[in-house]
């Protein structure tokens, strides 16, 4: 499948538009393709490739609404999509939260195209699994990985004037390395816009490095600890604070952003006052669209300032209810990072742990968004300044809002699933049990 | 933080998009569109014999085709409004091969001559490519050659044919019912899956299957604006291999529980079980908070499954154990070494586990895997001693077994089909002991009902698991409701400590319905039964924060 152009995706959402006999109509079109390679007991396991494309066409009469789907662009398909959408909203119940589409927007031209992860090949990814396998093998470490990369394009029109256009490519890449007497085990992840920016070599050996050092771990009890996070370790935490910010649930109560007696914690201070987190489409090391699936602009916003909530996220009708802007969900986090190297930080501590990353992380209390998970991959005991000995995985009990208020240094900022994210030095930070798990 | 997202719904309610991408794959459809009749068996047949014509004619020297087209159908509504009726439908083929004994695969919506000839020959390019670096050439293990057969779920209703109004109605109804009982929100929802799929291969095997699942489900809240707190309390409802038929209601699979607490076997009550659901939430934001420590666990089968499931379920994947997935889910505890041993003791003695393919009403019942297997049943922990693993045609002879187990899954036919779980399930006890004979034989435990927080490790050793409902059980009486509680342990300890299981009258389905495994990750749905159980001794956390 190609990947249109903006002329291109004009020309058809155009043509879809003008089969339209609804109050209002909006169209989305997108299409990816994407290759993927998986490898495991360094040998290649599976391999795939997927082509898709496709047009959404929401129709609306008054309240009601309707929306259908076709893969095939050709006039006579353009216009049965239409007609069944239409079809479809005749028959539906009215939804009292439906807004109508936006007008006319202004979106800044979006960074997230690379033209050579667009061109990955087959032998590529084969080439790319090699550069695990190798040095694996070499070292008495097994490896197991996947590299997924894809290239797409999305594009919208709707009767009232709006229309959007973007193309954009992802990487992303994991692998684990066990040594083969099963006591250790090591792990990267790495996710980029472009792949020129990716070394496969430097990702697996980082890992063999890991598993290599993580052999044969000692067990210590468990309890609060004060905690060096990698940024791939917090981001499991962080990620779903940020999937959180939602003003609606806050609003009714039902949110660890719900104040009490009513109203939720907006211009409140939460979390220490070095916690500074915004988002930014443009920003050069984790760009996304400048328009998210309604149309609306995605601009560079404040979320946490110096500690205090800045914004929420308003969705048109809730952002009409409460006579406010809308503000639209996030589509990356960016937090502001320090001074601090990773081996000042280890050498600043007296008495902690040092994580790699956590695992099967899930919701224990939406309350108080405490959360339970497992470190994995690589933890490390640190005692007097130094990396002591690998110790055995514990399980955490832990909230991201205790965690940053419990803040005690910030380092480098990486870039981690699509954000932003410093390496954190964290004290009191809960592990309640210890794990055999390797 | 979803970054991949070229596909930008801009029709989806709050409910749809808070859900996994993969539910909403499939073109959206009128309701009426769900009942056109699909591609007829001789036109597939003579669509898959292109793949395998072609792949044999390049080299391959096995191919298997899956013309799939997929049909779900979800509602979602809050309180007194549907925020959405989605119609999905899916429709494209699959083809996987080995070449260079290697595997290949590829997929396309192109079910055409040339759009398959195409997938194809992509197939066979990437399994050619991939053998370069290949250690261990695929073996399969040997399938009996089926020809031309079919099979269906049996059903009482087809969801298709049940018009959209009755469903909104119901939802509504027992939103309205939440609300009348003290619920300050409620958000319910129906999943329909409608599999109709065709497998073809070189093996002479061709099998047209059409499969049906359904899931209702609810999340009630209860607020207390004055002391900052709210509770929720989830449906008691299990997803299902059943028709629309499972939203009957039928008073004869209602089992009555401790607290006036309703549970349901093959027939739902969602109507009264939201109004349970409000009462029993607003009860939580005034119940009294765990004290820690070990208590005896009482674990209802809506509860118990998702236990199963994680501790059972996935460490004997034999794919997990033999380093597969060591780059996602993780590995398995339960080794080679300790199966080779005979006597790894898994659990106590009355704990025997089954894997069951079959089993009628589960979501994982089929006539047939994906690559062309008849579906059984076989035992994983007999007596307490871990027997056998779940595996497929190229992994089964890795533990010396010529037999695949039929475990073979794809979530569609754009996706490669690799093991997934089948129904793992605890056998009921066989001495007659009912659940109230297990409450009055507890000094100290905790009656625990429902899905919550689940956590496991990579290696299935260390879990915590929260739940839905908990009642504080003192010298044989429930005595009220506890909040706060999580229980952790060691799986080898915990199924150890399983000292009863209720009789064969207890016994019910819990089932996941977006089991997530592999990368590209793939969801697959999957039932665990058992009646009603005792663990001695657990280790129980009070989980109360504040910030």
């Amino acid at each position: 499948m190609a990947i249109y152009t903006e002329e291109e995706a004009k020309k058809i959402l155009e043509k879809a538009l003008s089969f339209s006999k609804a109050d209002a109509c909006e169209i989305n079109l997108s299409g990816s393709n994407s290759g993927n390679i998986r490898y495991a007991r360094n040998t290649v396991s599976t391999a795939g490739y997927r082509s898709s494309q496709s047009l959404v066409v929401q129709s609306s009469f008054g309240k009601k609404v309707g929306t259908a789907t076709i893969d095939e662009f050709d006039d006579a398909s353009l216009e049965k999509v239409v007609r069944r959408a239409e079809e479809l909203a005749q028959l539906s119940p009215e939804n009292p939260e439906f807004m109508p589409p936006l007008g006319p927007q202004q979106y800044d031209e979006a960074i997230t195209f690379s033209e050579a992860t667009a061109n990955v090949t087959p032998e590529f990814r084969t080439e790319v699994a090699s550069k695990s396998i190798v040095p694996a093998s070499e070292k008495d470490v097994t490896a197991a990985g996947f590299l997924d990369d894809s290239a797409g394009f999305s594009a919208m029109i709707n009767s009232n004037g709006l229309f959007a256009y973007n193309k954009s490519t992802d990487v992303d890449f994991t692998v684990t390395m066990r040594t083969n007497d099963g006591t250790g085990s090591g792990w990267v992840t790495r996710d980029f816009n472009d792949i020129s920016k990716f070394d496969p070599a430097e990702a697996a050996n980082t890992a063999i490095d890991k598993a290599v050092l993580s052999r044969e771990a000692r067990a210590i009890e468990p309890g609060k600890y004060t905690v060096i996070l990698e940024p791939a370790a917090s981001i499991g935490l962080l990620g779903r604070m940020f999937g959180s910010l939602n003003a609606r649930s806050a609003d009714e109560g039902r949110s660890f952003m719900s104040a009490k007696d009513g109203g939720n914690k907006l211009g409140q201070k939460i979390v220490d006052e070095r916690v500074n987190i915004w988002s930014d489409p443009l920003h050069p090391d984790v760009p996304t669209s400048t328009w998210n699936g309604a149309g609306q602009p995605l601009k560079k916003t404040s979320w946490i300032e110096n500690g205090v909530v800045k914004n929420l996220a308003y969705d048109r009708y809730w952002a009409q209810e409460k006579g406010v802007d809308p503000v639209p969900f996030p589509s990356n986090a960016i937090m502001a990072g320090g001074d601090e190297s990773l081996e000042d930080m280890i050498k600043g501590t007296r008495k902690g742990i040092l994580v790699t990353r956590f695992w099967y992380i899930r919701s224990v209390d939406p309350q108080t968004l405490l959360y339970t998970g497992l470190t994995r991959d690589g933890t490390f005991y640190i005692e007097n300044g130094q990396i002591k000995f690998p110790v055995k995985n514990f399980r955490f009990n832990e909230s991201p809002i205790i965690m940053l208020n419990n803040l005690e240094s910030l380092g480098k900022q990486v870039r981690v699933n699509g954000n932003l994210i410093p390496y954190m030095k964290v004290r009191d930070f809960t592990f309640t049990s210890l794990s055999d798990a390797v | 933080m979803k970054r991949r997202s070229f596909v930008q719904y801009a029709g989806m309610g709050a409910g749809a998009t808070m859900l996994m991408p993969s539910l909403l794959m499939g073109n959206e459809i009128p309701t009426e569109a769900l009942l056109e009749p699909g591609m007829d068996t001789v036109l597939k047949k003579q669509m898959a014999d292109v793949a395998l014509n072609t792949a044999k004619s390049m080299g391959a020297t096995y191919a298997d085709a899956r013309i799939g087209r997929y049909l779900n159908q979800y509602v979602f509504t809050r309180e007194d409004k549907v925020q959405n009726v989605v119609n999905t439908e899916s429709f494209g083929i699959g083809i996987r091969v080995i070449a260079n004994g290697t595997w290949g695969f590829s997929s396309t919506n192109d079910v055409t001559e040339d759009g398959i000839k195409k997938a194809t020959q992509h197939a066979v390019a990437i399994a050619k490519a991939n053998s370069k670096i290949q250690k261990e050439p695929v073996q399969l293990a040997p399938v009996e050659s089926h020809g031309e057969v079919s099979w269906k779920t049996p059903i009482q209703k087809d969801f298709k044919e049940v018009p959209i109004s009755e469903k909104v109605d119901l939802l509504l109804s027992a939103n309205a019912a939440a609300v009348e009982n003290g619920a300050n929100f409620v958000n319910s929802s129906l999943f329909m899956v409608n599999e109709q799929k065709y497998f073809a291969s070189t093996e002479g095997s061709y099998i047209d299957q059409d499969v049906h699942r359904i899931w209702p489900t609810f999340n009630v809240t209860a607020v207390d604006r004055a002391a900052g707190k709210f509770k929720t309390r989830q449906a008691l409802s299990a997803p299902m291999g059943m028709g629309y038929e499972y939203m009957d209601g039928l008073e004869s699979e209602k089992l009555q529980g401790p607290e006036g607490i309703k549970l349901y076997n093959k027939s739902y009550d969602i109507v009264e079980d939201a109004a349970m659901a409000a009462k029993q939430a607003k009860q939580k934001l005034s119940a009294k908070s765990v004290e820690p420590g070990k208590y005896d666990l009482v674990l209802e089968p809506n509860h118990l499954g998702l236990t199963i499931h994680e501790s059972v379920g996935h460490p004997t994947e034999l794919d997990r154990v033999l380093g597969y997935e060591a780059n996602y889910a993780g590995t398995s505890f339960a080794t080679l070494d300790k199966w080779e041993s005979k006597n790894f003791n898994y659990g106590s003695d009355i704990v025997n586990i089954v894997a069951d393919k079959t089993q009628v009403g589960s979501l994982g019942a089929v006539g047939y895997d994906d690559e062309g297997v008849k579906t059984k049943k076989w035992d994983l922990i007999r007596n307490g001693v871990l027997v056998n693993y779940q595996a497929i045609r190229d992994q089964v002879q890795m533990i010396g077994q010529n037999e695949s187990h039929g475990c073979c899954y794809a979530q569609s036919w754009e996706d490669v089909q690799f093991q997934r779980m089948p129904n793992v399930s605890l056998e009921p006890g066989t001495e007659k002991y009912s659940l109230q004979d297990m409450i009055k034989d507890v000094e100290k435990g905790i009656y625990i009902l429902g899905r919550g927080s689940y956590s496991i490790d990579q290696q299935r050793y260390n879990f915590q698991f929260g739940g839905t409902l908990f009642y504080e059980i003192k010298d044989g009486e429930i005595v009220g409701m506890l909040e706060d509680v999580a229980y952790q342990s060691n799986t080898q300890e915990f199924w150890n400590s399983c000292s009863k299981i209720c009789d064969k009258d207890d016994y019910r389905m819990f089932g996941s319905f977006f089991d997530g495994k592999g990368q590209p990750s793939q969801v697959s749905a999957v039932s665990h039964g058992s009646s009603t159980a005792r663990f001695n001794g657990i280790n129980v956390i009070n989980t109360g924060r504040t910030i």
